[in-house]
């Protein structure tokens, strides 16, 4: 069985995928990790995963513009330019 | 063209911008089999390379060489498993590279060929050996197949320790008795020739297959020229010397050497070195001899 | 020498030639992932001895290295089932798991010990064995079916047994499964020529230049 290896490198970190380990079964699997991939103190946590439980998803269709869901699709200068101006030569709102 | 050609030349414009890949994209048939070339005899050269040094994991002189030298042959070991898996997940089986190795279809680095003779090599392979080895690992961290580089990074962190512990080795010698002094001479005279060797010989990084495709990402040329330029003057500081009188560094900052001697890299490389077939013995031995717990752990 | 010193030249001992045999597989173990864990033991052992010959050496006016490396092969304490070179994966398991349940039931007993610095520092070692019995007993339920473990871990026995003082081998018979009674245990005290021979090649660099440091 080959498992993923995901290592954590401090608590409160994100898991980050280290490499795999092929192993008869998880108790095995458990054992080699843990030394292959964290001997040194440089792991705060391990997760393995069965290879066969990871499915990727890899294909995104972007056909149409889809920015306005992202800040690269806003571009607020020349309005904000212009709102600054308009608000500053009006009469000031009392505060 | 045709539309598998316009697509290798895809692949290949891709790779030659910087571009990486990974194990589930679509890769030319002629990528595929540089790269498990390349990486299966990188994995072969970390699996070769832990005989030379296990002897002296017996021999060592105190508690600490020796806890040091374990953790350090641990890590090659280490570094063999995460390369072959990523072999393997490239198509080809561990039981084929090992047999592969084994009959000499597939080559080991020309360093692990030679013998280690006394405790100075011990000290002088981890320093110097090793420092040639990260030179093109560090490399490799660009590679154009991502999985290879991403696991160079642990592998290029544990090399940082096996460097630094074979210069504690050797400063402790150089700072001790005559004799140690002279060990440590000796293993560098022994090593200077296949380590000038190491990296192969000064063809252009352009004509290099393994650098096309972004496998390497530097010519052989330029990593011994690395190399010169970060060791030598740590040798030479130390009071010893290079057995190579036309070594020197030039106004231009290029490192000038006597012509390594190719014919012996060859015939090292080919299973010819003084090591060579003894050590592949021993490897068969005990692949042979612990068969048989293997396949009891496939079995259950 | 006090007792003290004894009983703990003959722990260290043990943990230094059991780590020295099991670093023997360092680069040649059946698997390579096994082969990264099994050094992780043989230098945990290497570890736990030199705490010992530390503790001792304050003792005895030495230090660890010395201790280690520096004693005529007759002066060692072990006991002769770590001596044996079994460069062979039945019987190395076989010995790491005898050694590792024998190695349980004395530390429970030193860490109950009156002398605080020697509990604790069995207590320390147990938390690190902890490790090395899960590793064993996950080999020997592995191997459990393979007559040639088997066939090992009877070979082995008496000198299992041998590791303990008499008081506590019922308890390791208890955990094993094993007889103590039918069983003459190898004692402490007579080696056997491996141990000679271990040792000629673990001091051979130190010998070779008298006084050097390394």
């Amino acid at each position: 069985m080959i498992f993923e290896v995901f290592r954590q490198e401090k608590k409160g970190q994100a898991f980050a995928h280290a490499g795999s380990i092929e192993a008869p079964d998880a108790a095995f699997a458990d054992a080699w990790a843990r030394e292959q991939y964290g001997r040194r103190g440089e792991s705060a946590a391990l997760w393995l995963v069965p290879r066969d439980a990871v499915h990727q998803v890899n294909d995104w269709a972007d056909e149409f513009d889809l920015k306005y869901r992202r800040v690269d699709g806003y571009s607020i200068k020349g309005r904000l330019k212009e709102a600054r101006e308009r608000a500053s030569s009006t009469a000031p709102v009392d505060r | 063209m045709s539309a598998n050609a316009a697509r290798e030349q895809e692949f290949l414009e891709y790779v030659q911008s910087g571009g990486q890949v990974e194990s589930t994209d679509w890769l030319p048939a002629d990528y595929r089999q540089k790269l498990i070339k390349f990486i299966e005899m990188h994995a072969n050269s970390e699996l070769m390379g832990v005989l030379p040094e296990r002897e002296w994991i017996l021999k060592a002189p105190t508690l600490q060489r020796k806890l040091a030298l374990t953790a350090k042959v641990q890590d090659e070991v280490g570094h063999a498993q995460l390369i072959y898996r990523v072999a393997e997940d490239l198509g080809k089986p561990r039981d084929e590279m090992f047999a592969d190795l084994l009959s000499g279809k597939a080559k080991f680095h020309n360093v692990f060929h030679y013998p280690t003779k006394t405790w100075g090599d011990v000290g002088v392979i981890a320093w110097l050996v090793d420092a040639a080895a990260i030179i093109s690992q560090k490399a490799l961290l660009k590679c154009s197949y991502a999985p290879y580089a991403r696991i160079m990074k642990k592998i290029c962190w544990e090399e940082s320790f096996h460097i630094l512990h074979g210069r504690d080795v050797v400063l402790a010698m150089m700072t001790g008795t005559p004799e140690q002094q002279e060990l440590v001479q000796e293993a560098v005279n022994r090593w200077w020739g296949p380590l000038m060797q190491f990296h192969g010989n000064p063809i252009a990084r352009e004509e290099d297959p393994m650098y096309l495709w972004r496998i390497k990402s530097q010519g052989n040329e330029e990593a011994r020229q690395q190399f010169l330029e970060g060791y030598v003057p740590q040798i030479w500081e130390l009071g010893l010397t290079v057995p190579d009188s036309n070594l020197g560094r030039g106004d231009d900052g290029v490192w000038v050497y006597s012509e390594p001697d190719w014919a012996e890299l060859k015939s090292v490389v080919t299973g010819h070195g003084p090591r060579s077939q003894e050590r592949l013995d021993f490897r068969r031995r005990f692949l042979e001899q612990e068969k048989w717990v293997r396949d009891s752990l496939v079995a259950a | 020498m006090n007792e003290r010193a004894q009983l703990l030249l003959s722990i260290a001992d043990d943990e230094l030639i059991i780590g020295w045999r099991d670093s023997e597989w360092t680069g040649i173990a059946p698997t390579l992932e096994e082969d990264v864990a099994f050094s992780s033991i043989a230098q945990n052992e290497i570890g736990h001895a030199r705490a010992l010959y530390e503790l001792a050496a304050t003792e005895l006016g030495s230090d660890a290295d010395a201790l280690a490396f520096d004693r005529a092969p007759e002066e060692y304490r072990c006991a002769q089932l770590v001596e044996l070179h079994l460069l062979e994966w039945a019987h190395t398991i076989a010995r790491r798991y005898l050694y590792e349940e024998a190695d349980r039931v004395r530390l429970g007993a030193l860490k109950e010990s009156a002398d605080s610095e020697l509990a604790g520092v069995a207590a320390k070692i147990d938390r690190e064995e902890v490790y090395h019995r899960m590793h064993a007993e996950l080999w020997a339920a592995r191997l459990r079916d393979e007559s040639r473990f088997r066939e090992a871990v009877e070979e082995l026995w008496p000198y299992a047994l041998g590791v303990l003082p008499q008081e506590l081998r019922p308890e390791l018979a208890r955990r094993t499964g094993l007889s103590v009674d039918s069983t003459q245990a190898i004692e402490r005290g007579t080696h056997t020529p491996e141990l000679a021979e271990l040792w000629q090649e673990m001091t051979e660099v130190r010998r070779s230049i008298p006084g050097a440091q390394w």
